[in-house]
């Protein structure tokens, strides 16, 4: 019952974010100086083609009607033009590529699940090291296993994805020939493929964050463990093993989760620079194109498809957060 | 009970002020091996940066030249280690030979410059709005603190992505770079120092001052920004090096500074081509990331343990800014020390 209350209450706050972040994202990329219709007008712009792109997209509308329009093509779909060149662009519609004559949403659908793979892997491969790893350095404190993972995490801290990833492809790709340098393979076709395809990519992603999760996990889990409540378990006859995993590590993972989700952000970040690296075509890739091709309804459309993701994703953070600290339920 | 102060793990707000301190944590750094090691290869930086006409002069060699003999007819550079000569002490870049020890020098020109510039940036609104934030409270606080809150998970990167795309071509980019890496950085300050503020707020002096008549202007100046001083300038020794990486990043994609700007993230993404034939043009620019980077965070973390007797020697570099970062009020977090004393 009160984890409902909890979701609701989540939905609600999420909704009003994506509000606030769909208008941001359209005043920045529609509104300020840059100009769509010059953009998608193409060359020679004559004027009657400027008017007609202005007209096609919706922009001789006041601003207030074109963002209308904008919202509603998210929630329920909208159609560019009228008449026979109309074009409809299916809900949730983030916008609609006239360079590649496709709604942006499916092209970034089409691109997706390259970038998930990358982005869901390298974050399971660090929350799981890391925090084993942390917990392994504060159970045998100032012991060699401490002094061996803490200095791996000092390393790990300053050096960026890609020249860890580029070093990994040099050291398995190229010297020992394990595991292919480059490339995507999707699931459905072959998955052995897929896995040796992304292991490099996620453990050049997951190395660094990776480190910085051990250090927190392991000073939180020694305060942790410091604790009286750790002594009356310990009292009453508990196992170590059930000590540490029930009682402290639970308690000490409440940052270690909120720390995931300030990280969401610099996940999709990572995968995009990853996606260069190891010559993948995702949603980085399809974004830098578009850049270099000035199609300005794709850049938008990632930009915005992928503050939703990150705002749903911490809805969904916040959520396992209530479920392993029951203080956060019972405050609401 | 003594002073009881953040729930931060990073308080430095009761550290002592003035020549004495200073000295004092001038023989905490030197006494730290990895802060002292920091410094060292920061200052180098620093040096080779500011005189690199003069140490590229020395060979006569710049970033801009071509050297077309020193490639091979597949263009990549002649010799052993990426063409590492007595003329070019790190070889030359494939395709163009200009000299990449140039590029590497004047390269950390750009990354210090853009590096700082956007700390000042993100520093200087995250003070603004986490002391008055802190100190008025109430609804104004409220919307920050929810704007904070979404800022810190938003996808900054693909979002500066997609800005360089929209400003206009005549706006210079290393500005545009420093205000836009600048603008998604406060809010980790703004919070840090909110929650510093808000403890301070108790505090006999502040209480003080307000029974004797100050006004909201100098107890902000006066009183409360000076006892936060500490912390902000930890806060920004490890943002510089967070800030340097950014801006690799970005031109590493190809959107940050553009050519014939050195910069070594442009240098880093266009050895992608090479580095399986030629790892020298990744080598030597990637290691100078890695190490200025190493290097400022070392200091900062030595710099946090000087300032502040409390934190545990070698806790963490960015895990303790991020922790920090992450104990906002995501979620009523409890205060577990205000738990255990109650």
């Amino acid at each position: 019952m009160r984890i409902a209350r909890l979701v609701t209450s989540r939905l609600v706050g999420v909704i009003i974010v994506l509000l606030v972040v769909t208008a941001v994202t359209y005043v920045i990329f529609y509104l300020l100086p840059s100009n769509p219709a010059q953009l998608s007008c193409g060359k020679p712009c004559t004027p009657e083609n400027l008017a007609r792109a202005k007209s096609f997209l919706g922009l001789d509308l006041p601003w207030y009607g074109q963002f209308w329009d904008f919202l509603k093509g998210i929630v329920v779909g909208r159609t560019f033009g009228s008449g026979a060149g109309a074009i409809a662009c299916a809900a949730p519609c983030f916008g609609y590529s006239f360079q590649l004559n496709t709604p942006v949403t499916e092209l970034i659908l089409t691109r997706f699940p390259v970038t998930a793979s990358i982005a869901v892997g390298a974050a399971v491969l660090w929350f799981v090291t890391g925090v084993a790893g942390g917990a392994v350095a504060a159970v045998w404190r100032r012991k060699p296993a401490d002094r061996a993972i803490m200095t791996v995490a000092i390393a790990g801290v300053s050096a960026p994805a890609y020249l860890v990833g580029m070093l990994l492809i040099l050291l398995f790709g190229f010297a020992l020939g394990w595991l292919p340098t480059g490339g995507y393979e999707p699931f459905g076709d072959d998955p052995v493929g897929w896995f040796l395809h992304l292991l490099l990519p996620w453990t050049a992603l997951a190395f660094i964050s990776a480190a910085v999760y051990a250090r927190l996990t392991r000073s939180e889990l020694i305060e942790q463990l410091g604790m009286d409540y750790i002594r009356t378990a310990r009292a009453k006859g508990l196992g170590e093993g059930a000590v540490i995993m029930r009682h402290g590590l639970r308690n000490a993972l409440i940052p270690v989760v909120t720390l995931f989700g300030l990280d969401l952000g610099s996940l999709l970040g990572g995968a995009v620079i990853s996606e260069k690296v190891f010559s993948m075509q995702g949603i980085g890739a399809l974004l830098i194109d578009a850049i270099g091709k000035l199609d300005l309804q794709v850049v938008v459309g990632i930009t915005l498809f992928a503050a939703f993701l990150i705002a749903i994703a911490n809805v969904l953070v916040d959520i396992v957060y209530g479920v392993i600290d029951p203080r956060v339920r019972a405050a609401r | 009970m003594s002073a009881p102060n953040t729930a931060s793990g990073l308080d430095v707000a009761a550290a002592p002020a003035g020549a004495s301190a200073r000295s004092t944590i001038w023989t905490s750094l030197r006494r730290d091996p990895w802060a002292f090691a920091g410094m060292v290869i920061v200052a180098v930086f620093v040096l080779a940066a500011v005189f690199a006409p003069l140490i590229t002069a020395i060979n006569g060699q710049n970033p801009y030249d071509y050297h077309l003999h020193t490639l091979d007819d597949t263009g990549s550079p002649k010799g052993w280690g990426g063409g590492v000569s007595l003329q070019h002490w790190f070889g030359v870049e494939p395709l163009t030979g200009r000299d990449l020890f140039s590029i590497v020098v004047y390269g950390g020109r750009i990354s210090i410059t853009v590096g700082v510039l956007a700390t000042l940036v993100a520093v200087t609104i995250g003070v603004l709005i986490g002391l008055t934030s802190g100190y008025f409270g109430g609804w104004y606080d409220r919307v920050m603190s929810r704007f904070m809150d979404v800022m810190l998970g938003f996808p900054s990167l693909i979002f500066t992505i997609a800005l360089t795309a929209v400003v206009a071509a005549t706006f210079p980019r290393p500005v545009l770079i420093v205000l836009v890496m600048g603008f998604f950085s406060w809010p980790s300050v703004a919070r840090v120092v909110r929650g510093q503020v808000l403890t301070l707020r108790q505090r006999t002096f502040v209480v003080a001052s307000e029974a004797m008549g100050a006004g909201d202007g100098h107890v902000l100046w006066r009183q409360l920004l000076p006892n936060v001083g500490a912390t902000i300038i930890v806060y920004a020794t490890i943002l510089v090096p967070a800030m340097i990486g950014f801006e690799a990043a970005l031109s590493f994609l190809g959107v940050g500074v553009p050519p014939p700007t050195p910069s070594w993230g442009r240098t880093i993404g266009s050895s992608v081509a090479w580095f399986s034939t030629d790892p020298a043009y990744l080598a030597f620019p990637g290691g100078a990331l890695f190490l200025i980077t190493l290097g400022l965070n070392a200091f900062g973390d030595g710099l946090r343990d000087a300032l502040d007797p409390r934190v545990s020697r070698r806790r963490g570099l960015r895990t303790a800014a991020r922790s920090l970062a992450a104990r906002g009020p995501r979620g009523p977090r409890v205060d577990r020390k205000k738990k255990v004393t109650a």
